[in-house]
This record gives C-alpha cells, sequence and structure tokens, in this order.
C-alpha cells in the first residue's frame, strides 16, 4: 500500500540529504491543531493515571480546554495569515481552507461540549458520576434528597440551599462520588478523529480516522450512570451498525482503489475523467462509500440509530456528538464529492437526489409523531442533514461555502439545544418528555425563550442562523439546477415547524403541570455554553457576513 | 427625512423592549401600569412622526420612493437594510400609526385586559404590539426583497405570542394555525425569493435584491420563468390576504385573538398580503400577472361571494367579522388585478379604509361581548334597548362595512367596481351582487342583537360574569308603554351602555369614517402617484381615459 502512496506523489525528494520527516512532508505548522489534540490525549491518559482521584476532574477540564483553545488558536493564525494551503504527509492530508474552516469549527463547538460534559451542577455529581447509588446513599445519610434540582418554586433560593446540603454531604463519613474523567481522553481523541477525518485527503487515512473519531463515540454513548441500560443499548446500537457502516465504507474504498489504482481522492477523479474503463467500480465503490458516510452524517435511510443513540447518550455526548460528528462527516462527504467525483457529478448525483429527499422527508415526518424532545431533536438533524446534503450536491463554490456556513450555525444551535434539555429535569433524571414542557415559561422564562428561540432557529426564522443557513444552501442549490429538491426542502422546512412550535405551544400557552419537573440552576459551565450557543444562533442570523466571507474564501486542495 | 423613517421603525422597537423589561422585570402591577403608560405614550409619538412624515411627503416627486436609506447587511448575498417609503406604503404606515394607539387604549385603559387568560396583564400585549409595529413599519417601508421576507417571517412571531398568550379558549389551536399557515406560505416565497436572486444573478451578472434593479429585470425575464416565481409570491400573499382557498385560518385566529389582536390582525397585517401583490406581484412580474389575473381574478369573486354568505351564516360575532373581511380582500384583489388607474387607486384606498371599517366593527363587537362574556350572536338580543351608545356604533361600524354612501368604504368600492369595469365587465357584475349580501349579513346580524325585545343568555341570564353585571334604572318615559314583560327584562339586564373611554377610544374611528367618506382626496393624493408608478411598471395602458370615461 505504502509505496503506490509515496509514488504517487510526484516530485517527492526521496533521496538526498532530506530526513524521513521532510520526505513525508510533515508540516509542523500545518498539523499543529491535530498534533495538539491527539498529544494531549494522550497526556490525558497518563493524568487519569497518575494524578489522585480527587484533582483529576479539574486538571482534566483544564487541561482539555486549554488542548482545544490553543489548537483553535493556532487554526485561526493559519487561516487569517493566508499561508498557502499545502497537502501533508505524504498525500494523506489536505490543510487547504476547506479543512481550516472545519477544524475551526469543530474545535470551536467542541468548547461548549467539554463544559456542558464537565459540568456537575446541573445534576448531582454530573452525568458522569462514577456511582450515583453512592452519591444518592451519601445524600440520604446526610439528610437531603435529590438536591440540586428544585422543585416548582423559586429556582434561586432552594437550588444553592440544595448545594449546601450536597456539600455537607461530602463532610460525612464516605468520600464523595467523582465523575468518571475518562470523558475527557475519550473527546479528545474523538476530536482529533474528527479533524483528521475532514481533512483526509486519501480514503484509507479517511478510514483510519473514521474509526479514531468512531470508538471513543461509542464508549462516551454508554457511559452515563443514570438510566444505565438506556445509555448502553444506545451505545451497542451505534457501535453494531458503525461497525456494518465501517465496513461498507472499507469496502466501497476496495473498490475504487481496485478502480483507480490509488486511494487518493484527486488520482479518482483523474482516474474517471476520459477513461475507457467499466464505470461500475467506480460508482459501486461510491455507493458503498456514501453509506459509511452518510450512516455517521445520519442522513436519510441511514439514520436508524440516530433517535436511539440521541435518546440513550448522556445529554452533553449527544449535544458534543450532534455538532461535531455532523461537522466532520459533511465535511468528509464534501471533499470525497467535490475532490474525487465532482468531474463525474452529472452521473451520480441523480441518485443522491433521493437521498437527500429521503433524509428530509423522514426526518420532518417522523419528527411530527415524536413526544421525547431528545428523539425530537434527533429526528429534526435528520431533515436538517438532507437540507445539508442539498449544498453538498451542488458542486459549486456556493455550495460549498453554504454547506460549511450551515455546520458551523446548526452546530451552535443544536448544543444550545441540548443544554436547555439537560436542564429541565424531573425527579433524578431528564423530563424529556414534551408534557414535562407545559407551561415552563410561567416558571423560568429565561430557558423558555432561549429554548424558543433556538427551536425557531431550527425551523429557519430569518433573524436566526438557521435562516442564513438555509438560504445559503437553497440558493446555491438553485443555482447548481436542483430546483425539486429546494422545493421539497421548503414543504420539509414548513412541515417541521409544526413540531418546533409544539414546544414552544407548550411552554407558552398550556398551565403548568402541578407535579411537573423542575428546572435546574445551571452552573457556570453549562450557562457559559448555552449562552454561547444562542448568541451564536443570533449573530450569524443578523451579522453573518464575517463568518460567511470566511465560507466564501474556502477551497479543496486536491 | 430618512432619518425620520428610520426613527418611525426603531421607536416602537425600543418601546417594545421598554415595556418588555418593564413587565419582566416586576411583574408587579406597579410594572405593568408603567408598560401600560409607556406604550401608550410611545404609540402617540409614532402617530405624531408619521403625520410629519405624511406633511413632509410630496406626492409629486419624480422618485418612485422617497425618504430612502440603504446600509449594506449581508454582503455575500448582496442584501441591504434599505428602506423608502412610497404612497401606499406611507398609506398602510398612517393606517397602522392611528390603529395602534387605540388598540393600546382599549387594551390598556378600558376593563378588556381583565378577560386575559391566566391573569396576564395587559403590559406583555402592550409590548408586543410594539414590536409588531415596528416590525410592521419597517415591511411597508422595505426596499429590498431579502429584507421585506425576513420581516414577512419576523412579524409573525409577536402575532404568534399575541394571539397565544391573551387570546380566547381555543388560542393556541388559533395560534399555531395561524403561525404555520404563514410560515407555510412564507417559505413558498422563499423558493420564489431564492429564485429571483438566482435569476438576477445569472441575467445581470451580480445577484441582487434591490427592488429597483429587480424591477428593471423584470423586462428581461421570460414569462416561463415569471410564472413560477410569481406563483411563489403570490402563495405567500393569498394565505396572508387571504383569498378564498387559503382562507381557514383567518376566522380562527380572528376569534380567538384579543379584540385588540384581531384589529391588526384583520386591519393591518392581512394588508401586507395585498400589498405585497401591489409591490411585488405586478412590478416585479408583469407578464406572469398580467397571464394570471384570471385565475386571481376568480379567486377574488368567488372571495367577494363566498365571504359574504359565510358571514351570513356565522354565529360568532368575531367569526363574522373575519369573514366580512375576506369579502372584502377579494374586492382589493379585483380591483389590482384589474389593472386600470381607477381599480388600482380604489384598492389601495380599499387597504386603509377596511383597516379603519374593520377595526371599529372589531371594538364593537369586542365591548359587546366583553359584556355579555359571550361572542355568539344567539346569546344577544335587544341590546339596543339597554345600550343604545353601542347600538349605535355598531350600526355605524356595520354601515361602513356594507360601504354605505358616505362612509368611507364606499369610496374605495365604488373605485374599484368602476375601474374594473372597464375590462372585467362579468366579474365586477358578480362582485356586485356582493355588496347585496354585505347588506344582508351586516343589517341581519344588528337586528338579531340589538333590536327587538331584551332576549338571550348573554343579555339577560345568570351566565359567567352575572355577578359583575351593571345593574339597569330606565330613565326614558317614552318607553314606558313597552310590554311589562320588557320593563321586567330590562330590569334584570346584565350589563350597560358603554363607558366614557370607551367611547373616547372609538371617537377617532368613527370621525375618520365621515371624513374619508366625503374628503378622500388627501389620502388619493397620496396614493396615486405611486399607483400611477405601478401601472407604467405593469406595462398595461389604463383603460379608463383622464376624463373617466372607458376607451
Amino acid at each position: 500500500m505504502m509505496p503506490t502512496v509515496i509514488s504517487a506523489l510526484p516530485g517527492l525528494p526521496l533521496q538526498g540529504g532530506a530526513s524521513l520527516s521532510t520526505a513525508l512532508g510533515v508540516d509542523y505548522g500545518a498539523l499543529a491543531p491535530l498534533f495538539i489534540i491527539l498529544g494531549v490525549a494522550c497526556v490525558s491518559v497518563l493524568v487519569e493515571a497518575f494524578v489522585p482521584l480527587a484533582q483529576r476532574a479539574r486538571v482534566q477540564l483544564v487541561l482539555t480546554l486549554a488542548a482545544i483553545a490553543v489548537a483553535l488558536v493556532v487554526v485561526i493564525v493559519r487561516a487569517t495569515s493566508g499561508v498557502p494551503a499545502t497537502i501533508v504527509l505524504a498525500g494523506s492530508l489536505s490543510v487547504d481552507s476547506v479543512s481550516l474552516f472545519l477544524w475551526g469549527t469543530l474545535l470551536a463547538l467542541a468548547i461548549p461540549s467539554v463544559l456542558m460534559i464537565a459540568d456537575r451542577s446541573v445534576e448531582a455529581g454530573g452525568a458522569f458520576v462514577a456511582d450515583p447509588e453512592a452519591l444518592a446513599e451519601a445524600q440520604e445519610r446526610a439528610g437531603a434528597r435529590t438536591p440540586v434540582t428544585v422543585g416548582a418554586g423559586g429556582a434561586g433560593g432552594s437550588g444553592s440551599d440544595g448545594a449546601g446540603r450536597a456539600g455537607s454531604s461530602r463532610g460525612s463519613a464516605t468520600p464523595p462520588p467523582e465523575m468518571h474523567t475518562e470523558v475527557f481522553p475519550f473527546v479528545l481523541f474523538a476530536l482529533g478523529g474528527m479533524l483528521a477525518f475532514c481533512a483526509a485527503n486519501d480514503l484509507l487515512t479517511m478510514f483510519v480516522a473514521l474509526e479514531v473519531l468512531s470508538l471513543p463515540l461509542y464508549l462516551l454513548c454508554g457511559l452515563a450512570r443514570r438510566r444505565r441500560v438506556l445509555s448502553q443499548e444506545s451505545a451497542v446500537k451505534y457501535f453494531l451498525l458503525g461497525a456494518f457502516a465501517s465496513a461498507f465504507f472499507l469496502y466501497g474504498v476496495a473498490l475504487l482503489y481496485g478502480y483507480a489504482g490509488s486511494v487518493r481522492l484527486s488520482d479518482i477523479a483523474a482516474a474517471a475523467a476520459g477513461s475507457l474503463r467499466s464505470d461500475s467500480l467506480l460508482y459501486g465503490g461510491l455507493a458503498l462509500l456514501v453509506v459509511g458516510l452518510m450512516f455517521k452524517a445520519s442522513v436519510g435511510p441511514f439514520h436508524t440509530w440516530t433517535p436511539d443513540v440521541y435518546q440513550g447518550a448522556p445529554t452533553p455526548v449527544t449535544a458534543f456528538m450532534a455538532a461535531c460528528t455532523k461537522v466532520a462527516a459533511f465535511g468528509a462527504i464534501l471533499r470525497v464529492f467535490f475532490v474525487a467525483f465532482g468531474p463525474t457529478a452529472l452521473e451520480w448525483r441523480g441518485v443522491l437526489w433521493a437521498v437527500a429527499i429521503a433524509s428530509m422527508v423522514i426526518g420532518t415526518v417522523l419528527g411530527l409523531t415524536q413526544t421525547d424532545l431528545k428523539r425530537m431533536v434527533a429526528y429534526s438533524s435528520v431533515a436538517h442533514a438532507g437540507f445539508l446534503l442539498i449544498g453538498c450536491l451542488a458542486i459549486t463554490p456556493a455550495g460549498l461555502s453554504g454547506t460549511l456556513f450551515y455546520l458551523l450555525a446548526y452546530g451552535f444551535t443544536t448544543i444550545a439545544i441540548l443544554g436547555l434539555i439537560s436542564l429541565v429535569r424531573s425527579g433524578d433524571g431528564e423530563a424529556n418528555h414534551l408534557s414535562a414542557y407545559a407551561g415552563l415559561a410561567t416558571r423560568s422564562p429565561v430557558v423558555a425563550a432561549a429554548l424558543s428561540f433556538c427551536l425557531l432557529a431550527l425551523a429557519g426564522v430569518p433573524l436566526t442562523s438557521g435562516f442564513t443557513a438555509k438560504f445559503a444552501v437553497f440558493s446555491a442549490g438553485l443555482g447548481d439546477g436542483e430546483a425539486p429538491l429546494v422545493i421539497v426542502g421548503l414543504v420539509c422546512s414548513a412541515i417541521a415547524a409544526f413540531f418546533y412550535l409544539r414546544v414552544i405551544v407548550m411552554m407558552y400557552f398550556s398551565p403548568p403541570a402541578p407535579d411537573g419537573p423542575s428546572v435546574s440552576l445551571p452552573g457556570p459551565l453549562t450557562t457559559v455554553s448555552i449562552t454561547l450557543g444562542v448568541v451564536v444562533t443570533l449573530l450569524l442570523g443578523v451579522v453573518p457576513t464575517a463568518a460567511l466571507d470566511w465560507a466564501a474564501a474556502a477551497r479543496f486542495l486536491g | 427625512m430618512s432619518a425620520l423613517v428610520l426613527i418611525l421603525v426603531l421607536l416602537p422597537l425600543v418601546g417594545a423592549a421598554v415595556c418588555g423589561v418593564l413587565v419582566r422585570g416586576g411583574g408587579s402591577p406597579g410594572g405593568d401600569a408603567a408598560a401600560k403608560a409607556i406604550g401608550f405614550v410611545v404609540s402617540l409619538v409614532e402617530l405624531v412622526l408619521v403625520g410629519v412624515v405624511w406633511a413632509m411627503f410630496v406626492p409629486s416627486a419624480p422618485t418612485r420612493f422617497q425618504g430612502e436609506i440603504s446600509v449594506a447587511w449581508i454582503p455575500a448575498f448582496g442584501t441591504r437594510f434599505a428602506l423608502g417609503l412610497d404612497g401606499i406604503a406611507l398609506a398602510m404606515i398612517a393606517l397602522l400609526a392611528v390603529l395602534v394607539p387605540i388598540v393600546i387604549a382599549y387594551t390598556a385603559f378600558t376593563s378588556a385586559a381583565e378577560k386575559f387568560p391566566d391573569g396576564r396583564g395587559a403590559g406583555g400585549f402592550v409590548a408586543l404590539m410594539l414590536a409588531l409595529q415596528g416590525v410592521l413599519v419597517a415591511l411597508f417601508a422595505a426596499t429590498d426583497v431579502f429584507l421585506f421576507y425576513v420581516l414577512f417571517e419576523v412579524m409573525l412571531v409577536p402575532m404568534y405570542f399575541i394571539v397565544g398568550r391573551f387570546g380566547g379558549a381555543r388560542r393556541q389551536y388559533a395560534a399555531v394555525k395561524f403561525f404555520l399557515y404563514s410560515f407555510l406560505g412564507g417559505l413558498i416565497m422563499l423558493g420564489s425569493v431564492i429564485g429571483i436572486y438566482v435569476a438576477s444573478g445569472t441575467r445581470l451578472g451580480q445577484a441582487s435584491f434591490d427592488w429597483a434593479t429587480l424591477q428593471h429585470l423584470a423586462a428581461q425575464l421570460p414569462l416561463s420563468t415569471q410564472i413560477p416565481l410569481f406563483l411563489g409570491f403570490f402563495a405567500a400573499f393569498a394565505i396572508k390576504a387571504p383569498l378564498v382557498p387559503l382562507h381557514t385560518w383567518l376566522p380562527d385566529a380572528g376569534a380567538e385573538a384579543p379584540i385588540g389582536g384581531g384589529v391588526i390582525l384583520v386591519g393591518v397585517l392581512d394588508k401586507v398580503g395585498v400589498f405585497g401583490f401591489l409591490r411585488y406581484c405586478l412590478p416585479l412580474f408583469p407578464l406572469a400577472s398580467q397571464s394570471l389575473a384570471p385565475l386571481v381574478l376568480v379567486l377574488s369573486v368567488i372571495g367577494v361571494i363566498y365571504g359574504a354568505l359565510l358571514a351570513a351564516m356565522q354565529t360568532d360575532m368575531k367569526r363574522f367579522v373575519a369573514y366580512t373581511s375576506i369579502a372584502h380582500f377579494g374586492f382589493i384583489g379585483l380591483g389590482i388585478f384589474a389593472f386600470s388607474q381607477q381599480a388600482l387607486a380604489g384598492s389601495a384606498l380599499y387597504m386603509v379604509n377596511h383597516g379603519i371599517s374593520t377595526a371599529m366593527l372589531f371594538l364593537v363587537v369586542g365591548m359587546l361581548a366583553a359584556r355579555g362574556g359571550s361572542s355568539r350572536i344567539a346569546d344577544y338580543g335587544g341590546v339596543g334597548r339597554i345600550a343604545p351608545v353601542l347600538s349605535g356604533l355598531f350600526l355605524v361600524a356595520g354601515l361602513t362595512t356594507l360601504s354605505l354612501p358616505g362612509t368611507n368604504s364606499f369610496v374605495s368600492e365604488f373605485l374599484v367596481l368602476l375601474g374594473a369595469w372597464p375590462r372585467e365587465p362579468v366579474y365586477t357584475v358578480i362582485a356586485t351582487v356582493g355588496i347585496i349580501f354585505a347588506a344582508l349579513y351586516v343589517l341581519w346580524v344588528f337586528q338579531r342583537t340589538m333590536t327587538g325585545p331584551l332576549r338571550g343568555e348573554a343579555v339577560l341570564g345568570g351566565g359567567p360574569g352575572a355577578a359583575s353585571a351593571v345593574a339597569f334604572e330606565p330613565t326614558d318615559g317614552g318607553l314606558r308603554d313597552m310590554l311589562e314583560d320588557d320593563a321586567d327584562a330590562r330590569r334584570r339586564a346584565r350589563f350597560g351602555d358603554l363607558s366614557g373611554r370607551e367611547i373616547g377610544v372609538l371617537a377617532p374611528l368613527v370621525l375618520l369614517i365621515f371624513l374619508l367618506g366625503f374628503f378622500p382626496q388627501p389620502v388619493l393624493n397620496v396614493i396615486n402617484p405611486a399607483v400611477s408608478a405601478t401601472m407604467s411598471e405593469v406595462g398595461v395602458a389604463d383603460p379608463v381615459g383622464p376624463n373617466g370615461v372607458a376607451r
């Protein structure tokens, strides 16, 4: 395999005084974000082994955030300094402006996700507390039941009261149960995989990155310690279906290698242009490849894992997955479509029209029937995947920039929504059923207003990022002759508005149930991430120029 | 003047924010009262400013728009925050500026707010109303198609909350139905907005949303392109207006909205639909407008007859008002798509007059319903005996609704029929039949509720609100020879006549009804240049000559 890859790089200085790293094209400047994230992920594993239990959570959080922030700064500096795009690591990664945009988006979305994961104020001990029974027992012994969440009365007062009780329980006999801090290295490894996935310039790298990002996600999904069965079921389901999808992907890679004699994306495009070979390997390979990619992006008929996993996974993980996996998967889809299959687009695009339509219709129609908010968000993400696909199928600069902008906008809105959903709780767990949201506006007007705003953004109401993004994608689609797709998209948007509105109706117009759920007072970490999501949703709706310009400047380097 | 136009947009929005903070911050009666007072003052200042703009507006100016401002908004899409006024937009803004203080006064300073669900105060209503006003002013003044679309969708949000939070028993259903209908229409329009944007990109080299640029583009677009684009805009406006097969949301929203919200909903917000016909469908897609005019005319005439028949059959007074509006929107549609100067001017004037008439009718009905605690027609009877002023004002409102000569609506309806006759005689004749139906439905409702002996559950019964009924003392000697039963019934009547404040709310409308009935010329002077410009943009010769005689 390796010789093929290297020989595919013309002009590579294989002999002479150059070291192996130069020979392979290791450009440390270009690769810095990837190295930082993966390097800190390794350090984070060591922290897990050597730092005492009591300090681990704090150390891990600071380390993770620092790594992401530094990587983000590096990406921004590189993007603004105008360093030309390069292909590094023997042609396996392409650090072009698209990669930089996607990296920036991924890292920016990772910050609020990590903040939510680390938050331990919303529920006692956080979503990843090692032993909730022990925690509950400790609290019972201290004479307090289910503290932090507060009843349908004043939010602030009894909230701090509960925190005080939790604090007092720590003083008693048993040591305080700590959270599973393994989540932090998992998130970092997954993030590193995502960065590599959307910058991968050959299909094998893409496959390896796919596995690197998937495996930690499978584990993360199963880490909820409350409602453990649901969480583990979701993890198993995700893993089994994900393994299937990976196999499809790999089979597709094999077929494409058989066709083009190379796994590099640009070589596939070159082989397809003006060759007299039979196309069956090419399109068969593409079909299998697309199945794997669409699975990760939770598009259309390959979405079956999405609702169960969104529902079962701990909500912070759902937020991370919903936002970042989508970005990475669509980044890879864009690269495959534009770089490897751009010249042959006319021949395969029709089939994917059907996929896009299926995705939009499935997402909206099944979304209508959902009564669980996390499942509703899951089906909404399937519908949005269809909208995104409209942008991906417009093989034009406008389609590229529209899709990139959409990913940025959608990610922040989704994180904010899932953050807000995690605040509404009853008893020990989240109250995700729609009826739990009845009359929320009277009890916590700020949460209800923020959630309404984000839902309107998902519905695509103007002055929110959702509208700007939809406009960018739909206008690109229409400009590239996809009028039927755009019409289906518009109709689906209108239908989908119904189930977003239903939540707003519940919150604002229904009387609150007397024994309804309570709204947790979010700690600073969750507050920051929700605020960030809402503010970005608003800004990208009102003054999207900077982000649009950055997205419009993005170009692929084969 | 440009700065004034911007202030017209921003002032209500700032007022809304202030009121919103006051209501949200305290939740106390003090905050609510302050919000009501500030909101009312803001709406009055807005009215004064609109008066100033009206005075500064030069009808004879050669430019299409006056007081223009234009700031780049999203350069990537070529959208601009561009405002400018033509006569029709100014007339609509003036109508809105007149109605909003009346609505706020009615809601905040009479007992109307006591009926709000869950004990909600009127402060929140005032804040939402001001927000809606700001959005609507910007919408009428927008000269950028993208900006128009954005505001077209955004205006749903305050109205949605007005209906959903302050409406009647089935308010949730009505609010969602209203939002979904309008949002669906808006999305279909979005398809056309994107379509015309892409078309301008391919034909002009530089995609644009500027109204004037797109209007020039109209000459280059072939009919086959114009028709789908026209239909997209038309669908949104036909839902909003509403034309007949798409009207079912209006009776629900109109009946469930609080009275003040219903006034603005039917009086101004729905006008966005017909305003859209005039400002967007006709000038941007002239060929399609002409070739599809028969479709619109058929729908309009069906609306005139069908709306009138359904209005006559209603058992609920608010739904009755909503259906009369559907009939009137039919007339406006007929006037617009008859393509003559007179008919277009009549339609534009009709938009203003219908706003005033409907506001009057809605408010009177609201005052009656607030007294009796019911809006069913069958619950009332002989109200004229115990509330003569209410009854008289109901009659005035009814007469302007049926376009009696001397009231404002007559002028516009007459202009529409006169202007539509030369080109579309058949539709005009059918629509004229609608006038007879109008007399039928108005007078029948008046007869059933206001005349005859006192009767009905809401007037005499021990229904909800009986405790707050005002005892009635017969003073008029002339009524002595009434049946003894009746005298007894009047003693048992649960409510009395209008209060001074309620009469004060209605007085400006009564004044306008007769003022515009006899002197419509000031408004026509402002409207006419814009109508002429629209005529030349459509590119159709006026079938009515300068001396008013059909060619």
